[in-house]
Protein backbone atom coordinates (compact mmCIF):
# COMPACT_ATOMS: atom_id res chain seq x y z
CA UNK A 1 0.00 0.00 0.00
CA UNK A 2 2.89 2.35 0.76
CA UNK A 3 4.33 1.69 -2.68
CA UNK A 4 1.00 2.47 -4.31
CA UNK A 5 0.43 5.56 -2.16
CA UNK A 6 3.83 6.87 -3.17
CA UNK A 7 3.06 6.28 -6.86
CA UNK A 8 -0.21 8.19 -6.69
CA UNK A 9 1.31 10.92 -4.54
CA UNK A 10 4.16 11.39 -6.99
CA UNK A 11 1.82 11.49 -9.96
CA UNK A 12 -0.36 14.17 -8.38
CA UNK A 13 2.60 16.23 -7.20
CA UNK A 14 4.10 16.12 -10.70
CA UNK A 15 0.80 17.25 -12.15
CA UNK A 16 0.62 20.13 -9.66
CA UNK A 17 4.19 21.20 -10.37
CA UNK A 18 3.63 20.98 -14.09
CA UNK A 19 0.99 23.63 -13.77
CA UNK A 20 1.86 25.79 -10.74
CA UNK A 21 -0.62 28.43 -11.86
CA UNK A 22 -3.33 26.60 -9.94
CA UNK A 23 -1.28 26.67 -6.76
CA UNK A 24 -0.76 30.39 -7.28
CA UNK A 25 -4.47 30.97 -7.83
CA UNK A 26 -5.22 28.91 -4.73
CA UNK A 27 -3.08 31.16 -2.60
CA UNK A 28 -4.50 34.40 -4.07
CA UNK A 29 -7.58 34.53 -1.85
CA UNK A 30 -5.75 34.19 1.46
CA UNK A 31 -3.17 36.68 0.22
CA UNK A 32 -5.90 39.19 -0.57
CA UNK A 33 -7.27 38.72 2.93
CA UNK A 34 -3.79 39.08 4.38
CA UNK A 35 -3.07 42.38 2.68
CA UNK A 36 -6.45 44.05 2.21
CA UNK A 37 -8.33 42.83 5.27
CA UNK A 38 -5.61 41.91 7.77
CA UNK A 39 -4.40 45.47 8.48
CA UNK A 40 -7.97 46.65 9.12
CA UNK A 41 -8.81 43.81 11.46
CA UNK A 42 -5.50 43.92 13.30
CA UNK A 43 -5.85 47.65 13.91
CA UNK A 44 -9.37 47.16 15.26
CA UNK A 45 -8.35 44.21 17.42
CA UNK A 46 -5.41 46.14 18.86
CA UNK A 47 -7.37 49.36 19.38
CA UNK A 48 -10.27 47.73 21.19
CA UNK A 49 -8.03 45.60 23.34
CA UNK A 50 -9.96 42.49 22.33
CA UNK A 51 -6.81 40.48 22.54
CA UNK A 52 -3.86 40.29 24.84
CA UNK A 53 -1.46 39.73 21.94
CA UNK A 54 -0.75 41.51 18.70
CA UNK A 55 -3.59 41.22 16.19
CA UNK A 56 -1.35 39.50 13.64
CA UNK A 57 -0.96 36.60 16.05
CA UNK A 58 -4.74 36.24 15.91
CA UNK A 59 -5.20 36.82 12.21
CA UNK A 60 -2.33 34.90 10.56
CA UNK A 61 -3.17 31.45 12.00
CA UNK A 62 -6.83 32.02 11.13
CA UNK A 63 -5.98 32.82 7.54
CA UNK A 64 -3.96 29.63 7.09
CA UNK A 65 -6.87 27.67 8.57
CA UNK A 66 -9.08 29.35 5.98
CA UNK A 67 -6.57 28.41 3.29
CA UNK A 68 -6.86 24.76 4.31
CA UNK A 69 -10.63 24.99 4.55
CA UNK A 70 -11.21 26.38 1.08
CA UNK A 71 -8.13 25.09 -0.73
CA UNK A 72 -8.71 21.46 0.21
CA UNK A 73 -12.48 21.38 -0.04
CA UNK A 74 -12.55 21.82 -3.77
CA UNK A 75 -9.98 19.15 -4.70
CA UNK A 76 -12.89 16.86 -5.56
CA UNK A 77 -13.21 18.79 -8.79
CA UNK A 78 -9.90 17.38 -9.95
CA UNK A 79 -11.14 13.89 -9.20
CA UNK A 80 -14.33 14.50 -11.17
CA UNK A 81 -12.19 15.54 -14.14
CA UNK A 82 -10.18 12.32 -13.78
CA UNK A 83 -13.39 10.38 -13.50
CA UNK A 84 -14.71 11.87 -16.73
CA UNK A 85 -11.48 11.23 -18.59
CA UNK A 86 -11.54 7.58 -17.53
CA UNK A 87 -8.38 7.74 -15.42
CA UNK A 88 -10.20 6.61 -12.28
CA UNK A 89 -11.58 3.53 -14.01
CA UNK A 90 -8.21 2.76 -15.55
CA UNK A 91 -6.67 2.76 -12.07
CA UNK A 92 -9.49 0.75 -10.55
CA UNK A 93 -8.93 -2.13 -12.93
CA UNK A 94 -5.27 -2.41 -11.91
CA UNK A 95 -4.26 -4.21 -8.71
CA UNK A 96 -3.53 -0.85 -7.04
CA UNK A 97 -4.73 -0.54 -3.44
CA UNK A 98 -8.00 1.41 -3.17
CA UNK A 99 -6.90 3.11 0.02
CA UNK A 100 -3.68 4.18 -1.69
CA UNK A 101 -5.68 5.83 -4.46
CA UNK A 102 -7.16 8.09 -1.80
CA UNK A 103 -4.14 8.52 0.46
CA UNK A 104 -1.74 9.40 -2.35
CA UNK A 105 -4.00 12.17 -3.55
CA UNK A 106 -4.83 13.46 -0.08
CA UNK A 107 -1.19 13.59 1.00
CA UNK A 108 -0.27 15.50 -2.15
CA UNK A 109 -3.04 18.03 -1.42
CA UNK A 110 -2.01 18.39 2.21
CA UNK A 111 1.62 18.97 1.31
CA UNK A 112 0.63 21.63 -1.20
CA UNK A 113 -1.49 23.35 1.45
CA UNK A 114 1.40 23.34 3.91
CA UNK A 115 3.68 24.94 1.32
CA UNK A 116 1.09 27.63 0.63
CA UNK A 117 0.69 28.21 4.38
CA UNK A 118 4.46 28.59 4.73
CA UNK A 119 4.44 31.30 2.05
CA UNK A 120 1.69 33.19 3.86
CA UNK A 121 3.43 32.94 7.21
CA UNK A 122 6.70 34.06 5.67
CA UNK A 123 5.01 37.12 4.15
CA UNK A 124 3.34 37.94 7.46
CA UNK A 125 6.76 37.79 9.12
CA UNK A 126 8.44 39.95 6.50
CA UNK A 127 5.74 42.52 5.82
CA UNK A 128 3.77 42.77 9.04
CA UNK A 129 6.36 41.87 11.66
CA UNK A 130 4.50 38.79 12.82
CA UNK A 131 6.31 37.51 15.86
CA UNK A 132 5.34 33.91 16.48
CA UNK A 133 7.68 31.32 18.01
CA UNK A 134 9.18 28.77 15.64
CA UNK A 135 7.86 25.78 17.55
CA UNK A 136 4.36 27.25 17.53
CA UNK A 137 4.48 27.76 13.77
CA UNK A 138 5.62 24.17 13.25
CA UNK A 139 2.77 22.83 15.38
CA UNK A 140 0.28 25.02 13.54
CA UNK A 141 1.53 23.60 10.24
CA UNK A 142 0.99 20.07 11.53
CA UNK A 143 -2.58 21.05 12.39
CA UNK A 144 -3.06 22.62 8.95
CA UNK A 145 -1.74 19.41 7.39
CA UNK A 146 -4.29 17.32 9.29
CA UNK A 147 -7.06 19.78 8.52
CA UNK A 148 -6.19 19.58 4.85
CA UNK A 149 -6.14 15.76 4.97
CA UNK A 150 -9.59 15.87 6.54
CA UNK A 151 -11.14 18.21 4.04
CA UNK A 152 -9.49 16.70 0.98
CA UNK A 153 -10.71 13.19 1.94
CA UNK A 154 -14.23 14.49 2.47
CA UNK A 155 -14.07 16.39 -0.79
CA UNK A 156 -13.06 13.28 -2.76
CA UNK A 157 -15.68 11.16 -1.04
CA UNK A 158 -18.35 13.74 -1.72
CA UNK A 159 -17.32 14.25 -5.35
CA UNK A 160 -17.36 10.50 -6.04
CA UNK A 161 -20.71 10.13 -4.33
CA UNK A 162 -22.37 13.01 -6.16
CA UNK A 163 -20.55 12.60 -9.50
CA UNK A 164 -21.91 15.96 -10.54
CA UNK A 165 -19.98 19.10 -11.35
CA UNK A 166 -23.11 21.13 -10.60
CA UNK A 167 -24.23 19.68 -7.30
CA UNK A 168 -20.71 19.43 -5.87
CA UNK A 169 -19.81 23.16 -5.60
CA UNK A 170 -23.36 24.07 -4.62
CA UNK A 171 -23.30 21.69 -1.70
CA UNK A 172 -19.78 22.73 -0.71
CA UNK A 173 -20.69 26.41 -0.59
CA UNK A 174 -23.76 25.66 1.47
CA UNK A 175 -21.64 23.78 4.01
CA UNK A 176 -18.52 25.93 4.01
CA UNK A 177 -20.11 29.33 4.60
CA UNK A 178 -21.62 28.53 8.02
CA UNK A 179 -18.47 26.60 8.96
CA UNK A 180 -16.38 29.64 8.10
CA UNK A 181 -18.55 32.21 9.86
CA UNK A 182 -19.00 30.08 12.97
CA UNK A 183 -15.32 29.23 13.28
CA UNK A 184 -14.30 32.76 14.25
CA UNK A 185 -11.74 32.86 11.46
CA UNK A 186 -12.52 36.44 10.52
CA UNK A 187 -13.20 37.79 14.00
CA UNK A 188 -12.64 35.59 17.04
CA UNK A 189 -15.87 34.42 18.64
CA UNK A 190 -15.33 34.60 22.40
CA UNK A 191 -17.65 34.55 25.38
CA UNK A 192 -16.97 38.25 25.73
CA UNK A 193 -17.32 39.37 22.12
CA UNK A 194 -20.35 37.35 20.99
CA UNK A 195 -23.92 36.92 22.21
CA UNK A 196 -24.36 33.75 24.24
CA UNK A 197 -26.32 31.85 21.61
CA UNK A 198 -23.81 32.59 18.88
CA UNK A 199 -20.97 31.57 21.16
CA UNK A 200 -22.78 28.33 21.96
CA UNK A 201 -23.37 27.47 18.31
CA UNK A 202 -19.76 28.18 17.47
CA UNK A 203 -18.65 25.74 20.18
CA UNK A 204 -20.50 22.98 18.31
CA UNK A 205 -18.58 23.72 15.12
CA UNK A 206 -15.52 21.48 15.15
CA UNK A 207 -13.54 23.89 12.97
CA UNK A 208 -13.78 26.53 15.65
CA UNK A 209 -11.68 24.34 17.91
CA UNK A 210 -9.16 23.81 15.15
CA UNK A 211 -8.86 27.56 14.64
CA UNK A 212 -8.46 27.96 18.40
CA UNK A 213 -5.62 25.48 18.57
CA UNK A 214 -3.95 27.20 15.60
CA UNK A 215 -4.06 30.51 17.45
CA UNK A 216 -2.87 29.03 20.70
CA UNK A 217 0.10 27.35 19.07
CA UNK A 218 0.98 30.59 17.29
CA UNK A 219 1.22 32.43 20.57
CA UNK A 220 3.34 29.61 21.95
CA UNK A 221 0.78 28.44 24.48
CA UNK A 222 1.51 24.73 24.66
CA UNK A 223 -0.54 24.06 27.78
CA UNK A 224 -2.82 21.04 27.86
CA UNK A 225 -5.78 23.36 28.17
CA UNK A 226 -4.93 25.31 25.05
CA UNK A 227 -4.14 22.41 22.76
CA UNK A 228 -6.12 19.40 23.91
CA UNK A 229 -9.61 19.94 22.49
CA UNK A 230 -8.53 21.27 19.09
CA UNK A 231 -5.89 18.57 18.59
CA UNK A 232 -8.27 15.79 19.49
CA UNK A 233 -10.94 17.27 17.24
CA UNK A 234 -8.66 17.54 14.21
CA UNK A 235 -7.24 14.05 14.74
CA UNK A 236 -10.67 12.48 15.07
CA UNK A 237 -11.91 14.37 12.02
CA UNK A 238 -8.92 13.26 9.97
CA UNK A 239 -9.43 9.61 10.91
CA UNK A 240 -13.15 9.74 10.17
CA UNK A 241 -12.59 11.53 6.88
CA UNK A 242 -10.00 9.01 5.69
CA UNK A 243 -12.34 6.21 6.70
CA UNK A 244 -15.19 7.76 4.71
CA UNK A 245 -12.94 8.47 1.75
CA UNK A 246 -11.46 4.97 1.64
CA UNK A 247 -14.89 3.42 1.92
CA UNK A 248 -16.08 5.49 -1.00
CA UNK A 249 -13.02 4.54 -3.04
CA UNK A 250 -13.43 0.88 -2.19
CA UNK A 251 -17.13 0.73 -2.83
CA UNK A 252 -17.80 -0.87 -6.13
CA UNK A 253 -18.82 1.35 -8.99
CA UNK A 254 -17.29 4.39 -7.29
CA UNK B 1 -9.94 -17.78 -20.28
CA UNK B 2 -13.44 -16.65 -19.40
CA UNK B 3 -16.17 -18.81 -18.03
CA UNK B 4 -19.28 -17.11 -16.74
CA UNK B 5 -22.50 -18.64 -15.53
CA UNK B 6 -25.70 -16.78 -14.92
CA UNK B 7 -24.16 -13.34 -14.59
CA UNK B 8 -26.80 -10.85 -13.62
CA UNK B 9 -26.83 -7.22 -12.74
CA UNK B 10 -29.65 -5.07 -11.50
CA UNK B 11 -29.42 -1.36 -10.89
CA UNK B 12 -31.56 0.74 -8.68
CA UNK B 13 -32.76 3.59 -10.75
CA UNK B 14 -31.95 6.99 -9.36
CA UNK B 15 -34.59 9.49 -8.44
CA UNK B 16 -37.82 9.39 -6.52
CA UNK B 17 -39.75 6.77 -8.44
CA UNK B 18 -36.75 4.44 -8.26
CA UNK B 19 -37.58 1.02 -9.56
CA UNK B 20 -35.07 -1.49 -10.77
CA UNK B 21 -33.29 -1.90 -14.05
CA UNK B 22 -32.36 -5.41 -14.98
CA UNK B 23 -29.40 -4.57 -17.20
CA UNK B 24 -27.97 -8.06 -17.56
CA UNK B 25 -30.30 -11.01 -17.16
CA UNK B 26 -28.24 -14.13 -16.71
CA UNK B 27 -25.34 -14.35 -19.12
CA UNK B 28 -23.27 -17.49 -19.79
CA UNK B 29 -19.97 -17.00 -21.56
CA UNK B 30 -17.11 -19.26 -22.56
CA UNK B 31 -13.98 -17.91 -24.15
CA UNK B 32 -10.95 -20.12 -24.72
CA UNK B 33 -7.34 -19.02 -24.80
CA UNK B 34 -6.26 -17.45 -28.07
CA UNK B 35 -9.75 -16.57 -29.23
CA UNK B 36 -10.77 -13.20 -30.61
CA UNK B 37 -14.34 -12.83 -29.53
CA UNK B 38 -16.71 -10.06 -30.47
CA UNK B 39 -19.50 -9.11 -28.11
CA UNK B 40 -22.12 -7.49 -30.25
CA UNK B 41 -25.28 -5.66 -29.36
CA UNK B 42 -27.02 -2.31 -29.58
CA UNK B 43 -26.34 0.44 -27.07
CA UNK B 44 -28.08 -0.33 -23.81
CA UNK B 45 -28.12 -4.09 -24.45
CA UNK B 46 -25.87 -4.77 -21.46
CA UNK B 47 -22.50 -5.06 -23.20
CA UNK B 48 -20.64 -2.57 -21.07
CA UNK B 49 -22.30 -3.77 -17.88
CA UNK B 50 -21.23 -7.35 -18.62
CA UNK B 51 -17.73 -6.18 -19.43
CA UNK B 52 -17.51 -4.17 -16.23
CA UNK B 53 -18.53 -7.22 -14.24
CA UNK B 54 -15.91 -9.40 -15.92
CA UNK B 55 -13.22 -6.80 -15.23
CA UNK B 56 -14.04 -6.46 -11.49
CA UNK B 57 -15.37 -2.93 -11.87
CA UNK B 58 -18.90 -3.93 -11.01
CA UNK B 59 -20.13 -6.63 -8.67
CA UNK B 60 -22.60 -9.05 -10.24
CA UNK B 61 -25.99 -9.21 -8.53
CA UNK B 62 -25.99 -12.93 -9.21
CA UNK B 63 -23.95 -15.56 -11.01
CA UNK B 64 -20.31 -16.55 -10.99
CA UNK B 65 -17.32 -16.40 -13.27
CA UNK B 66 -13.69 -17.26 -13.60
CA UNK B 67 -11.61 -14.81 -15.57
CA UNK B 68 -8.00 -15.53 -16.47
CA UNK B 69 -8.21 -18.62 -14.28
CA UNK B 70 -9.18 -16.70 -11.14
CA UNK B 71 -12.53 -16.58 -9.45
CA UNK B 72 -14.13 -13.22 -10.09
CA UNK B 73 -15.85 -12.95 -6.73
CA UNK B 74 -13.31 -14.64 -4.48
CA UNK B 75 -10.12 -13.24 -5.99
CA UNK B 76 -10.75 -9.97 -7.85
CA UNK B 77 -7.15 -8.92 -7.25
CA UNK B 78 -5.93 -12.06 -9.01
CA UNK B 79 -8.21 -11.27 -11.93
CA UNK B 80 -6.92 -7.69 -12.09
CA UNK B 81 -3.32 -8.86 -12.27
CA UNK B 82 -4.09 -11.12 -15.22
CA UNK B 83 -6.25 -8.96 -17.44
CA UNK B 84 -5.87 -5.79 -19.43
CA UNK B 85 -8.81 -3.49 -19.88
CA UNK B 86 -9.21 -0.65 -22.33
CA UNK B 87 -12.28 1.42 -21.55
CA UNK B 88 -14.52 2.95 -24.13
CA UNK B 89 -13.40 6.51 -23.54
CA UNK B 90 -9.79 5.64 -22.82
CA UNK B 91 -8.14 6.68 -19.60
CA UNK B 92 -5.20 8.97 -20.09
CA UNK B 93 -4.70 12.27 -18.30
CA UNK B 94 -4.52 15.03 -20.92
CA UNK B 95 -1.59 16.84 -19.29
CA UNK B 96 0.57 13.75 -18.78
CA UNK B 97 3.34 12.80 -21.13
CA UNK B 98 3.13 9.49 -22.96
CA UNK B 99 6.25 8.15 -21.26
CA UNK B 100 4.95 9.14 -17.82
CA UNK B 101 1.71 7.30 -18.38
CA UNK B 102 3.57 4.20 -19.53
CA UNK B 103 5.92 4.19 -16.57
CA UNK B 104 3.11 4.90 -14.10
CA UNK B 105 0.93 2.14 -15.53
CA UNK B 106 3.74 -0.41 -15.37
CA UNK B 107 4.57 0.49 -11.80
CA UNK B 108 0.93 0.07 -10.80
CA UNK B 109 1.48 -3.57 -11.76
CA UNK B 110 4.61 -3.63 -9.60
CA UNK B 111 7.02 -3.56 -12.52
CA UNK B 112 10.30 -1.75 -11.98
CA UNK B 113 10.74 1.57 -13.72
CA UNK B 114 13.24 -0.01 -16.13
CA UNK B 115 10.97 -2.94 -16.96
CA UNK B 116 7.99 -0.66 -17.49
CA UNK B 117 9.93 1.58 -19.85
CA UNK B 118 11.44 -1.35 -21.73
CA UNK B 119 8.06 -3.01 -22.16
CA UNK B 120 6.61 0.38 -23.10
CA UNK B 121 9.20 0.78 -25.84
CA UNK B 122 8.33 -2.64 -27.28
CA UNK B 123 4.62 -1.81 -27.25
CA UNK B 124 5.25 1.63 -28.75
CA UNK B 125 7.07 -0.08 -31.59
CA UNK B 126 4.27 -2.60 -32.13
CA UNK B 127 1.52 -0.04 -31.93
CA UNK B 128 3.15 2.65 -34.05
CA UNK B 129 3.69 4.98 -31.12
CA UNK B 130 7.47 5.26 -31.36
CA UNK B 131 8.82 8.76 -31.00
CA UNK B 132 5.79 10.12 -29.14
CA UNK B 133 7.31 9.65 -25.65
CA UNK B 134 7.58 13.30 -24.76
CA UNK B 135 4.24 14.40 -26.17
CA UNK B 136 1.37 15.08 -23.78
CA UNK B 137 -1.56 12.78 -24.40
CA UNK B 138 -3.77 15.78 -25.21
CA UNK B 139 -1.70 16.45 -28.34
CA UNK B 140 -2.09 12.92 -29.76
CA UNK B 141 -4.52 12.17 -32.55
CA UNK B 142 -7.58 10.08 -31.77
CA UNK B 143 -6.01 6.98 -33.27
CA UNK B 144 -2.72 7.49 -31.44
CA UNK B 145 -4.47 7.98 -28.13
CA UNK B 146 -6.52 4.83 -28.68
CA UNK B 147 -3.35 2.87 -29.39
CA UNK B 148 -1.76 4.37 -26.27
CA UNK B 149 -4.79 3.20 -24.27
CA UNK B 150 -4.22 -0.26 -25.67
CA UNK B 151 -0.50 -0.11 -24.91
CA UNK B 152 -1.34 0.80 -21.30
CA UNK B 153 -3.75 -2.13 -21.11
CA UNK B 154 -0.97 -4.46 -22.30
CA UNK B 155 1.89 -3.09 -20.22
CA UNK B 156 1.94 -6.10 -17.88
CA UNK B 157 1.65 -8.61 -20.75
CA UNK B 158 -1.77 -9.96 -19.78
CA UNK B 159 -3.00 -13.11 -21.48
CA UNK B 160 -6.48 -11.66 -21.78
CA UNK B 161 -7.46 -8.19 -22.84
CA UNK B 162 -10.87 -6.54 -22.85
CA UNK B 163 -11.51 -3.81 -25.40
CA UNK B 164 -14.68 -1.79 -24.96
CA UNK B 165 -15.85 -0.29 -28.25
CA UNK B 166 -12.27 0.09 -29.46
CA UNK B 167 -12.91 2.00 -32.66
CA UNK B 168 -15.65 4.37 -31.55
CA UNK B 169 -14.92 7.91 -32.67
CA UNK B 170 -12.06 7.02 -35.01
CA UNK B 171 -11.88 7.99 -38.66
CA UNK B 172 -12.08 5.11 -41.18
CA UNK B 173 -8.34 4.97 -41.75
CA UNK B 174 -7.45 4.85 -38.06
CA UNK B 175 -10.12 2.22 -37.65
CA UNK B 176 -8.67 -0.07 -40.28
CA UNK B 177 -5.24 0.47 -38.79
CA UNK B 178 -6.52 -0.35 -35.30
CA UNK B 179 -8.12 -3.54 -36.58
CA UNK B 180 -4.76 -4.63 -37.94
CA UNK B 181 -3.19 -4.08 -34.55
CA UNK B 182 -5.92 -5.97 -32.74
CA UNK B 183 -5.60 -8.93 -35.12
CA UNK B 184 -1.86 -8.94 -34.64
CA UNK B 185 -2.25 -9.03 -30.87
CA UNK B 186 -3.91 -12.36 -31.22
CA UNK B 187 -1.99 -13.74 -34.21
CA UNK B 188 1.52 -12.80 -33.13
CA UNK B 189 1.32 -12.65 -29.39
CA UNK B 190 -1.42 -15.12 -28.64
CA UNK B 191 -3.38 -12.65 -26.51
CA UNK B 192 -7.00 -13.60 -25.98
CA UNK B 193 -9.13 -10.65 -27.01
CA UNK B 194 -12.67 -9.94 -25.90
CA UNK B 195 -14.07 -6.87 -27.56
CA UNK B 196 -17.45 -5.22 -27.48
CA UNK B 197 -18.82 -3.38 -30.44
CA UNK B 198 -22.04 -2.16 -31.87
CA UNK B 199 -20.54 -1.92 -35.33
CA UNK B 200 -21.42 -4.88 -37.47
CA UNK B 201 -18.55 -4.39 -39.86
CA UNK B 202 -16.11 -4.39 -36.97
CA UNK B 203 -17.57 -7.55 -35.48
CA UNK B 204 -17.55 -9.13 -38.92
CA UNK B 205 -14.00 -8.10 -39.80
CA UNK B 206 -12.33 -8.94 -36.50
CA UNK B 207 -13.96 -11.75 -34.63
CA UNK B 208 -13.41 -15.48 -34.83
CA UNK B 209 -16.59 -15.86 -32.91
CA UNK B 210 -19.46 -13.56 -32.10
CA UNK B 211 -21.69 -13.42 -29.09
CA UNK B 212 -24.82 -11.38 -29.65
CA UNK B 213 -26.52 -9.75 -26.69
CA UNK B 214 -29.86 -8.01 -26.71
CA UNK B 215 -31.83 -6.70 -23.79
CA UNK B 216 -29.49 -8.27 -21.25
CA UNK B 217 -29.57 -11.77 -22.72
CA UNK B 218 -27.35 -13.70 -25.10
CA UNK B 219 -29.42 -14.26 -28.21
CA UNK B 220 -26.91 -16.02 -30.43
CA UNK B 221 -23.32 -17.05 -30.82
CA UNK B 222 -21.17 -18.48 -33.54
CA UNK B 223 -18.76 -17.47 -36.28
CA UNK B 224 -19.82 -14.48 -38.33
CA UNK B 225 -20.44 -16.80 -41.28
CA UNK B 226 -22.50 -19.31 -39.36
CA UNK B 227 -24.62 -16.49 -37.98
CA UNK B 228 -25.08 -15.08 -41.42
CA UNK B 229 -26.08 -18.50 -42.68
CA UNK B 230 -29.06 -18.34 -40.38
CA UNK B 231 -30.47 -15.62 -42.53
CA UNK B 232 -32.00 -17.36 -45.47
CA UNK B 233 -30.79 -16.00 -48.71
CA UNK B 234 -29.47 -12.85 -50.27
CA UNK B 235 -31.26 -9.56 -50.09
CA UNK B 236 -32.46 -8.08 -53.37
CA UNK B 237 -33.64 -4.50 -53.89
CA UNK B 238 -35.10 -3.53 -57.25
CA UNK B 239 -36.05 -0.04 -58.34
CA UNK B 240 -38.81 0.34 -60.95
CA UNK B 241 -41.33 3.01 -61.84
CA UNK B 242 -44.08 3.22 -59.18
CA UNK B 243 -46.75 2.02 -61.63
CA UNK B 244 -45.05 -1.27 -62.32
CA UNK B 245 -43.91 -2.03 -58.77
CA UNK B 246 -46.79 -4.39 -58.05
CA UNK B 247 -46.30 -6.28 -61.28
CA UNK B 248 -42.58 -6.54 -60.63
CA UNK B 249 -43.32 -8.09 -57.26
CA UNK B 250 -45.55 -10.67 -58.89
CA UNK B 251 -42.85 -11.61 -61.36
CA UNK B 252 -40.20 -11.76 -58.69
CA UNK B 253 -42.50 -13.85 -56.50
CA UNK B 254 -42.32 -16.60 -59.11
CA UNK B 255 -38.57 -16.96 -58.61
CA UNK B 256 -37.73 -20.15 -56.80
CA UNK B 257 -37.51 -19.59 -53.05
CA UNK B 258 -38.31 -15.88 -53.15
CA UNK B 259 -39.71 -14.68 -49.85
CA UNK B 260 -40.03 -11.70 -47.48
CA UNK B 261 -41.39 -9.67 -50.36
CA UNK B 262 -42.13 -6.02 -49.59
CA UNK B 263 -43.26 -3.37 -52.02
CA UNK B 264 -42.94 0.31 -51.39
CA UNK B 265 -43.32 3.09 -53.93
CA UNK B 266 -41.00 2.19 -56.75
CA UNK B 267 -38.98 -0.30 -54.72
CA UNK B 268 -39.36 -4.05 -54.43
CA UNK B 269 -37.41 -5.97 -51.80
CA UNK B 270 -37.19 -9.67 -51.25
CA UNK B 271 -34.91 -12.50 -50.30
CA UNK B 272 -33.87 -15.34 -52.55
CA UNK B 273 -31.48 -18.24 -51.85
CA UNK B 274 -29.07 -17.54 -54.70
CA UNK B 275 -29.21 -13.90 -55.71
CA UNK B 276 -26.51 -14.25 -58.34
CA UNK B 277 -28.34 -16.90 -60.39
CA UNK B 278 -31.82 -15.54 -59.80
CA UNK B 279 -31.03 -12.11 -61.25
CA UNK B 280 -30.57 -13.01 -64.94
CA UNK B 281 -33.83 -14.94 -64.82
CA UNK B 282 -35.65 -12.01 -63.26
CA UNK B 283 -34.17 -9.61 -65.79
CA UNK B 284 -35.42 -11.70 -68.70
CA UNK B 285 -38.88 -12.07 -67.18
CA UNK B 286 -39.24 -8.36 -66.59
CA UNK B 287 -37.91 -7.58 -70.03
CA UNK B 288 -40.50 -9.86 -71.60
CA UNK B 289 -43.23 -7.84 -69.90
CA UNK B 290 -41.68 -4.55 -70.91
CA UNK B 291 -40.89 -3.43 -67.35
CA UNK B 292 -37.81 -1.22 -67.15
CA UNK B 293 -35.68 -1.54 -64.06
CA UNK B 294 -34.09 1.68 -62.76
CA UNK B 295 -31.75 0.02 -60.28
CA UNK B 296 -30.85 -3.31 -58.79
CA UNK B 297 -28.92 -4.41 -55.74
CA UNK B 298 -28.05 -7.82 -54.45
CA UNK B 299 -26.31 -8.16 -51.13
CA UNK B 300 -25.02 -11.05 -49.12
CA UNK B 301 -26.59 -11.34 -45.69
CA UNK B 302 -24.96 -8.95 -43.21
CA UNK B 303 -24.83 -9.13 -39.46
CA UNK B 304 -27.48 -6.46 -39.50
CA UNK B 305 -29.75 -8.97 -41.22
CA UNK B 306 -28.74 -11.49 -38.59
CA UNK B 307 -29.65 -9.12 -35.85
CA UNK B 308 -32.96 -8.45 -37.52
CA UNK B 309 -33.71 -12.15 -37.83
CA UNK B 310 -32.72 -12.85 -34.23
CA UNK B 311 -34.45 -9.97 -32.52
CA UNK B 312 -37.05 -8.78 -34.96
CA UNK B 313 -35.50 -5.37 -35.28
CA UNK B 314 -32.48 -4.06 -37.06
CA UNK B 315 -29.47 -2.98 -35.06
CA UNK B 316 -30.07 0.60 -36.09
CA UNK B 317 -33.67 0.57 -34.89
CA UNK B 318 -32.52 -0.99 -31.66
CA UNK B 319 -30.09 1.88 -31.22
CA UNK B 320 -32.73 4.49 -31.71
CA UNK B 321 -35.16 2.79 -29.42
CA UNK B 322 -32.46 2.08 -26.84
CA UNK B 323 -34.02 2.19 -23.41
CA UNK B 324 -33.21 5.43 -21.67
CA UNK B 325 -33.57 3.84 -18.27
CA UNK B 326 -30.12 2.30 -18.28
CA UNK B 327 -29.00 5.49 -16.54
CA UNK B 328 -26.37 3.69 -14.52
CA UNK B 329 -24.75 2.24 -17.55
CA UNK B 330 -24.75 5.56 -19.34
CA UNK B 331 -23.10 7.04 -16.33
CA UNK B 332 -20.10 4.85 -16.91
CA UNK B 333 -19.50 6.07 -20.41
CA UNK B 334 -17.02 8.84 -20.33
CA UNK B 335 -17.11 12.16 -22.01
CA UNK B 336 -14.21 11.73 -24.36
Amino acid sequence: MLHDTWLIFRRDMLAALRNPTWLAIGIMQPLLYLFFFGPLLVKALNAQGLSDVDGWMIFTPAIIAQLALFGSSFVGFGLLAEYRSGVVERLRVTPVSRVALLLGKVLANALQTVVQALIIIALAYLVFDLNAPFSGVVLSLVIVFLLSVTLASCSYALALTLKSEDAFPALLNAVLMPLLLLSGILIPITAGSAPDWLYTISRINPFRHVVDVERNSFRGDFSMDALFTGSVVVLVMAVLAIWWGSRTFQRENA
Amino acid sequence: MIKARGLERRFRRKGRNGGEVHAVKGVDLDVSAGELVGFLGPNGAGKTTTLRMLTTLLKPTAGEATVGGRDLLADPLGVRRRIGYVAQGGGTAPASKVVEEIEFQGRLYRMSKEDALARGAVLAEQLDLAGLDQRTTATLSGGQRRRLDIALGLIHSPGLVFLDEPSTGLDPQSRANLWDHIRRLRDEQGVTVFLTTHYLDEADALSDRLIVIDDGKIVAEGTPDSLKARVSGDGVVIGVSPDSAQETAEVAGRLEGAHEMTVTEGTVRFRVPRGDTAMPELLRALDARGIAMTSMQVHRPTLDDVFLTLTGRSLRDAEEGAPTDSAEEKETTHVA
